[in-house]
């Protein structure tokens, strides 16, 4: 019988290979897609949700699934601009490693 | 979809890594799909595995990024980095365990709901209206803002 903890723990096990990923990787590209991995995460878990909550027509509750259409959209678009803004980093400095990246730092 | 997922953290070539996404992307859509959202795993499929990882790849390929070389690893940074993610992990899962709901099945769907794309068409056009058009203006927003990103040189 599958639960809706299961669905709860993969999404947190999705999580943390994002966030390992995130704070582990020197490169940027593969960060972003870590990103990528997190955001996901969150959508299982409100999906897994929506279908726990079952509403009193018998349908799972669309309100979670429509927060999931709009992280997508914002998604897409973060990842269009974050791209770009690392095409035009690399135009200027040729690398994508982070520790090469590192004027601002103090 | 979790060996894959933990591929993309694992792989040394980026572009391994971005096919390794794709089919954690692929498997994530079967899971919505097996809650009943199948509106969301076809998005899913189209905007992440379709879109977003063509738009990696070909940057990925713009670039010429090949595998990264050996670098002196900071073993500070990486262990710290590691117990951060474990210490995340061990409380979302005492959390999950403690959380009563979290040990019952599924309630079943009625058979005569309906399809979900109904539902979710009906919410985002009435009660997310306003939402959904902020959305639009996102949506354009960062289309300029990419357009100016990728021009050569700012006048």
């Amino acid at each position: 019988m599958i639960t809706l903890g299961d669905y709860l723990t993969v999404s947190a096990l999705l999580f943390t290979i994002g966030f390992a990923g995130v704070m582990l990787r020197r490169n940027i590209i593969i960060i972003l897609m870590c990103l990528e991995l997190m955001l996901n995460a969150a959508n299982l878990s409100l999906v897994a949700f929506s279908r726990f909550q079952v509403q009193p027509d018998g349908t799972s509750n669309y309100d979670a699934q429509v927060f999931v259409f709009f992280i997508i959209t914002v998604a897409a678009a973060e990842v269009a601009v974050g791209l770009a803004i690392i095409v035009a980093l690399f135009r200027a400095r040729q690398t994508t490693h982070v520790e090469d990246i590192a004027t601002l730092k103090f | 979809m979790l060996v894959f997922g933990l591929a993309v953290v694992l792989n040394r070539n980026p572009v391994a890594s971005a096919l390794s996404l794709v089919v954690c992307f692929l498997g994530l859509a079967a899971l919505f799909m097996s809650l009943n959202a199948f509106f969301v795993g076809i998005i899913q499929i189209l905007v992440y595995a379709g879109a977003v990882m063509v738009l990696f790849l070909f940057i990925i390929m713009l670039l010429d990024l090949h595998a990264e070389k050996l670098r002196r690893i900071n073993w500070v940074a990486t262990a710290g980095g590691l117990a951060v993610a474990i210490i995340f992990l061990v409380q979302v899962l005492s959390v999950i365990g403690r959380f009563e709901p979290a040990r019952q099945a599924f309630p079943a769907l009625s058979a005569s709901a309906g399809d979900d794309v109904r539902g979710i068409g009906i919410r985002l056009f009435e009660s997310y209206n306003l939402p959904f058009q902020i959305i639009g203006v996102l949506v354009l927003v960062a289309t300029i803002g990419v357009v100016v990103l990728s021009k050569r040189e700012l006048k």
